[in-house]
């Protein structure tokens, strides 16, 4: 496929933090329209992945490209929404200022009204971020994320802060804006997750893939006995896997 | 694009910090109240060489103003953007560095004007300070532009400060750079051994290229620029490595 059309692309991808090999030779494509979830416990590597695609840091070997061109170039970051894990956002700005801000950014953004609409925060336009409840300031990083009318989502970790209720109002606008026809490429450490979103699953341990398909791919390439649950086939390919640490 | 997105987020960020009483307290209101309390309530007629103290410290508690606002609102600022992850998320949209650098600036150099005006109300108002319209624009002008090294500087400190201690450091350097370069006390009027340090100091400078408006025999305003233009060089290039060290690092 024309390299211009993958959403997001990790070629080769490595990335040591000191001793630790975060990533290694890690290929990975996002293909047009699916939902691929990147699935690992803590320290796998999910946050680097990300944190490569978007160019917010430079591989070591390797690269990393949005619709086939480098993300760490501003304006060819246009055609993705983010939504990243953090602790803290201006908390003096009403969520219509936040999301006036970053539409912005992009050259054919939402409305306000259609943003606030799809994030589910119609009613609380005029609240200051700082007065919202977690499930609330969430669906705002989702605005945020999607206000620029992208055509790919990257969503680390969207839902692991999130009360059940929240989670699942939270897949339901994830699956809303699959259905248009966009691509999403989340991280998660949560298997119901991954099974309930994914068209596809990347399971990645201490910095390697190993493992990729559908739920009932990754089942079988896990040890093929029929009754294995996905969290069985899950442990059997993330354990005993620890970071490699490579000479300096 | 760019000029586009410098407007919205220079909009953004003056909506910020003017709700912000955290900002604007130490701000605004700090160098307005020492500046009526030393500057206007304890003898404002008093000489100071050609001038009244009214006048000598509107320049000196300007300067002392506007380094404030510039200090604080990009060391802090960055700092605790940087530290709580906000600035990945910045960096992850298409929005250009360049504009958040810019919005930035304007809106330090919009608190810096403001601090400016409301002093300089204050002097004539109450301090009895009469000056040419020149000499009011000349000092408007050095004090509102030179908050501008200090900006560079403040965006060094931002990068290169812990997130949560930088309101601290930069307190451990404003103050004590203020005193020492004569932006409280007459330069005249310490102790030698500091007098003798001041001209290493960037507040110096500007403190004296802000007299130097108002009276002679504050040195070549053309030395006081260029050394503060070096200061901003030098702001600029401790970020650019502070922010190349920060990349990848996260912070809990």
């Amino acid at each position: 496929m024309d390299e211009n059309l993958i959403p997001a692309r990790l070629r080769g991808v490595t990335k040591r933090y000191g001793l630790v090999r975060a990533l290694s030779e890690i290929d990975l494509a996002l293909q047009p329209g699916e939902t691929l979830a990147l699935l690992g416990p803590n320290g796998a590597g999910k946050t680097t992945a990300i944190s490569a695609l978007l160019g917010l840091i430079k591989p070591d070997a390797g690269s990393a490209t949005l619709f086939g061109r480098s993300p760490r170039v501003a304006a060819n970051r246009t055609r993705v929404g983010a939504m990243l894990q953090v602790s803290g956002v201006p908390a003096t700005l009403t969520v219509a200022e936040h999301v006036r801000l970053f539409s912005a950014y992009y050259p054919h953004p939402l409305s306000l009204e259609e943003t606030l609409e799809a994030a589910g925060l119609r009613g609380l336009e005029k609240r200051l971020y700082g007065t919202l409840s977690g499930g609330q300031k969430q669906r705002v990083a989702f605005a945020l994320a999607i206000c620029g009318d992208p055509d790919a989502l990257v969503l680390d970790e969207p839902t692991s802060a999130l009360d059940v209720e929240s989670r699942l109002a939270l897949w339901a606008r994830i699956r809303a804006y699959v259905a248009r026809g966009r691509s999403v490429l989340l991280t998660t450490h949560d298997l119901a997750e991954a099974d309930a979103l994914a068209d596809r699953i990347v399971v990645l341990a201490a910095g390697r893939i190993v493992a990729e398909g559908s739920a009932a791919a990754i089942k079988a390439c896990a040890g093929g006995r029929a009754a294995l649950s996905l969290e069985d086939a899950y442990l059997a390919l993330t354990r005993a896997q620890r970071p490699e640490e490579v000479p300096a | 694009m760019i000029a586009h997105v410098t407007l919205a987020e220079t909009r953004a960020e003056l909506t910020k910090y003017a709700r912000l009483p955290a900002y604007l307290l130490p701000t605004l209101a700090f160098p307005c109240g020492f500046y009526s309390f030393f500057g206007l309530a304890m003898g404002g007629s008093q000489p100071i060489g050609a001038t009244t103290a009214a006048t000598y410290l509107l320049a000196t508690l300007g300067a002392f103003g506007v380094i404030g606002c510039a200090l604080f609102g990009f060391a802090v600022g960055v700092a605790i953007e940087r530290g709580q992850g906000w600035l990945l998320v910045k960096r992850a949209s298409p929005m250009p560095l360049a504009a958040y650098f810019a919005a930035k600036l304007a809106t330090t150099t919009t608190f810096a004007a403001i601090v400016v005006l409301l002093m300089c109300g204050l002097a004539s108002e109450f301090g009895g300070v009469r000056l040419p319209p020149a000499t009011w624009l000349a000092l408007g002008a050095a004090l509102i532009l030179g908050s501008i090294p200090f900006a560079a500087l403040g965006l060094a400190l931002g990068f290169i400060a812990g997130p949560n201690s930088a309101p601290a450091v930069v307190n451990v350097i404003y103050l004590p750079l203020s005193f020492a370069s004569g932006l409280w006390v007459p330069i005249e009027g310490l102790p030698p051994a500091i007098a003798h340090v001041a001209p290493f100091l960037p507040t110096y400078h500007l403190g004296q290229l802000a007299l130097g408006t108002i009276s002679p025999g504050h040195g070549s305003a053309a030395v006081h620029v260029l050394i503060l233009a070096l200061w901003a060089l030098a702001g600029v290039a401790a970020a650019a490595y502070g922010m190349k060290r920060d990349e990848g690092r996260t912070y809990g």
